[in-house]
């Protein structure tokens, strides 16, 4: 039974961790489905988990935090356009150089308003999003082996939680089931023929950018509002680069994100789970190790266990009428 | 008369110092095929590109129907009943046929209604036309020849009245471009209007039933396709007299220069496209390797002259071996007399953003002659290009120029120059003049004919069968990575346009 609890408790945690994963690999699908590299996503994640942190204990309200982190998320998103579209500047210079500005105005921003080393104050039970415990959960824990799935895995999670694993479906419906998801991935293929048949490239890649800006938002105030309680400098931790390498691993496709979100943040879960455990055999394992884990496997799954992974043709490349 | 399709009124266009297009004045009949022709940066593509909204003139008057338009963007030339086929597909590879059709003119926000009324718009056009297309198709997977036929439909999905076709049978078999001119036929017929931009001028000939000549940016006739000839048009488009068949004398064909065996070659992905192959090529004598593009000749050239690594086969050049399944590296193979002007020059012979100078010493610059001890020698590589520049007529006559700034002809001259004033004794051409305007045609092939006439080899592939036939000695048809004919010269174009399709090849199996 103990076993039992362990691999629940596991599994638990893998859902969380997951989250930020799923909505900033969701959001990297936006754009590079419609041609624009984003490796930008760490800091618009980081900039919507300060400005969620700070506008929620500012103006003691979860959901204007949500609004401002999605706001925030939204612009940065935005100059990323302004560069690599309008001004068909170099994607990955962009997307680096927003993830400076916010690693760095994060920190400075939040010293000057709140003087707490760049932390934003704790958030107050009303200023973060709570567990929503569903009907039942406690009343069915007693039962055997469905029980605690129930009520571990299935309640008890915070509604940005719900919300990130619908957004999955609907991303899948809006790319292959509506005319703005067959733009999308036709201008992300080859800019000219949307341009030739009367489609404004720029636009459409702005609004892709838009959709981006949204899901890093949400995934930025997961992260400040409901896995922490509060804005702490660089949170992130590098979660933009992993949701990068599960985009590709997933090969650009929603539902195949989710599974590989899902992978990531159970070998995260199991890092923290293990850490300081003896390993059958192995013996005790150092700590170090154990965080390692999920970025040797990244490197190990993204060199030989997802055969070929063919990004959109036009991906990275800004574009230009040709003469 | 029938009434004005399109007018177009003073319509001037530069870009920067360009004078692209030059006070073009144009009427296009109603219910006609109008031809366009002129040598390549005549200023076509970009005209049509102003009638399509791509780019906007710089002044003058557009009018549809008789009346003023203001086209803007591609959106207003569809509105106004104006389709395009690009020289380049606009179509998304990994889309099927009918997302392709739909895109930008989706009926309803979910693509189910939208696909639902394209399938049973398509089906009537297909019926009515002739453009049978498999609806559900991937568009990576299907020939060329259908990729156009979709382009077609998107523009009549559209409801175009007006069809500008830009550069259509560059990519076709003979077949194929037979089958497109029944279609543009019809489509006239229906009372469509259809410009056919081309600088093939036996097409325009063949199917138009007025042509407009544009030379330097200007528009210099206007003729009734029938009232005019070849020569004339050619003349018109170059502005003097032009040799359309290079003038040659019989070939003295010696010693056999290089010897391919059993030679096959497989692309990345593992497919054989070059299977079992093996010819002689002799002193003295052109042969020519015609086929429809992608049915081998590529990787035959590639492996010949040792980019691309053969999987089996032997070749020998001037009696000894080539080691192409292993070592053998392009420098070894010129250091040993075989020279090679690749297909694509723009991305395997030159360097685009090198000055002329440098790109005409490329894969030589190891060479004595361009060395002062472990440097360049930057006087002696500039004087050299300068003689070449002379001796082939590259204009502009500047070898500090950037060479992406040079025309697609005079970059093709830059790297025969280069090429050929090594003096080997083999030497591999694959399309020779592929982008090249008229007059310099006749220069290349004029200086090809020399070659063979010092007594050198010569193995020129080329998807223009009139090329082959105008400079080969001996012709090799290939069809799927194989040779299925040999000819001579005075082969028609019927019979080795059959063997380019691989029909013989068929029947005799039977």
């Amino acid at each position: 039974m103990d076993l039992f609890n362990a691999i629940i408790q596991v599994l638990d945690s893998t859902i969380r961790l997951s989250v930020p994963l799923l909505l900033a690999c969701l959001a990297g699908l936006y754009s590079e489905r419609a041609g624009v590299f984003d490796i930008g996503l760490e800091g618009k994640m980081l900039v919507g988990a300060f400005a969620g942190a700070a506008a929620a204990s500012v103006f003691h309200s979860a959901l204007i935090g949500l609004g401002m982190a999605i706001l925030i998320s939204v612009a940065f998103a935005m100059i990323h356009g302004f560069a690599s579209i309008t001004h068909r500047g170099n994607q990955i210079v962009s997307g680096v150089a927003i993830n400076f500005i916010a690693a760095g105005s994060t920190i400075m921003l939040g010293q000057a308003w709140f003087s707490q080393g760049g932390r934003t104050p704790a958030l107050a039970p009303g200023e973060r999003f709570e567990a929503i415990n569903w009907p039942g959960a406690e009343a069915l824990r007693a039962v055997p082996i469905l029980g605690p799935i129930y009520a571990e895995l299935i309640s008890g999670h915070s509604i940005l939680v719900y919300l990130a694993f619908l957004i999955v479906p609907f991303t899948w419906w809006v790319l292959f089931r509506t005319r703005f998801g067959l733009r999308l991935r036709a201008v992300g293929e080859n800019p000219a023929a949307v341009d030739t048949a009367g489609i404004s490239v720029a636009w459409l890649r702005y609004r892709a950018l838009i959709c981006t800006g949204v899901l890093t938002g949400i995934a930025g105030a997961y992260l400040s509002m409901v896995q922490n309680g509060g804005f702490v400098k660089d949170m992130t931790a590098g979660k933009g680069y992993i949701a990068l390498a599960a985009l590709i691993f997933a090969k650009w496709k929603p539902v195949n994100a989710m599974f590989a979100c899902l992978l990531f943040g159970f070998l995260d879960a199991l890092s923290i789970r293990l850490q300081g455990t003896p390993l059958p055999v192995i013996g005790k394992v150092p700590v170090q190790f154990m965080q390692a884990l999920p970025y040797v496997l990244t490197v190990i799954l993204l060199a030989g266990f997802i055969g070929k992974a063919i990004p959109p043709r036009a991906g990275g490349v800004p574009y230009v009428k040709e003469r | 008369m029938a009434q004005a399709a399109i007018e177009l009124i003073g319509i001037n266009k530069s870009f920067g110092a360009v004078r692209a297009n030059r006070d073009i004045n144009l009427e296009i009949a109603r219910g006609t095929i109008h031809g366009i022709v002129g040598e390549n940066g005549a200023g076509k593509s970009t005209l049509m590109s102003i009638l399509y909204g791509f780019y906007q003139a710089d002044s003058g008057e557009i009018r549809v129907g008789g009346k003023p338009a203001s086209i803007k963007t591609p959106n207003d030339a569809i509105g106004l009943g104006i389709g395009m086929v690009h020289q380049h597909f606009m179509l998304v590879d990994n889309f099927s046929v009918l997302e392709n059709v739909i895109l930008g003119a989706e009926s309803d926000a979910l693509l189910k209604k939208s696909i639902a009324k394209a399938r049973s718009e398509l089906e009537r056009l297909e019926r009515e036309y002739g453009l049978e297309v498999d609806p559900d198709a991937i568009i990576e997977e299907l020939p060329v020849g259908l990729q156009q036929r979709v382009e077609i439909l998107k523009a009549l999905y559209r409801g175009a009245e007006i069809l500008i076709l830009d550069e259509p049978t560059g990519v076709l078999t003979p077949a194929e471009a037979d089958h497109l001119f029944r279609i543009l036929k019809q489509l006239k017929e229906q009372g469509k209007t259809v410009v056919l931009i081309t600088h093939k001028l036996r097409e325009i000939m063949a199917i138009t039933d007025k042509v407009s000549v544009m030379r330097q940016g200007t528009m210099v006739a206007t003729r009734v396709t029938k009232e005019t000839t070849v020569g004339e048009l050619a003349e018109l488009m170059v502005g003097r007299r032009v040799l359309l068949r290079v003038e040659k004398g019989e070939a003295e064909a010696g010693a056999v220069k290089l010897a391919v065996k059993n030679l096959t070659v497989k692309d990345q992905r593992g497919v054989t496209m070059v299977d079992d192959i093996s010819f002689d090529l002799r002193a003295g004598e052109i042969v020519g390797i015609a086929g429809v593009a992608g049915n081998g000749q590529s990787e035959l050239l590639e492996a010949i002259s040792g980019i691309r690594r053969a999987v089996s086969g032997s070749v020998m050049l001037d009696g000894k071996p080539i080691d192409l399944t292993g070592a053998a590296d392009p420098g070894e193979l010129r250091d040993r007399g075989l020279a090679h002007v690749p297909e694509d020059r723009h991305h395997v012979g030159l360097v685009l953003a090198f000055e002329e100078n440098e790109n005409s010493i490329l894969g030589y610059h190891d060479d004595e002659r361009y060395l002062r001890g472990p440097f360049l020698d930057i006087d002696a590589i500039r004087n050299d290009a300068k003689d070449k520049i002379t001796k082939y007529d590259i204009r502009p006559a500047d070898c500090r120029l950037k060479t992406a700034n040079f025309s697609g002809g005079n970059q093709q001259k830059i790297v025969l120059a280069r090429e050929m004033e090594q003096d080997p004794g083999v030497l591999i051409v694959g399309q020779p003049t592929r982008g090249v305007d008229v007059g310099a045609i006749e220069f290349i092939h004029k200086r090809l004919i020399a070659m063979r006439d010092q007594g050198k080899a010569v193995l020129v592939v080329s998807v223009e069968l009139d090329e082959i036939r105008s400079l080969s000695d001996r012709i090799l048809v290939m069809f799927a990575g194989r040779i299925v004919g040999e000819r001579g010269p005075e082969a028609t174009e019927g019979e080795l346009g059959l063997l380019m399709a691989g029909v013989e090849q068929r029947e005799a199996a039977e």
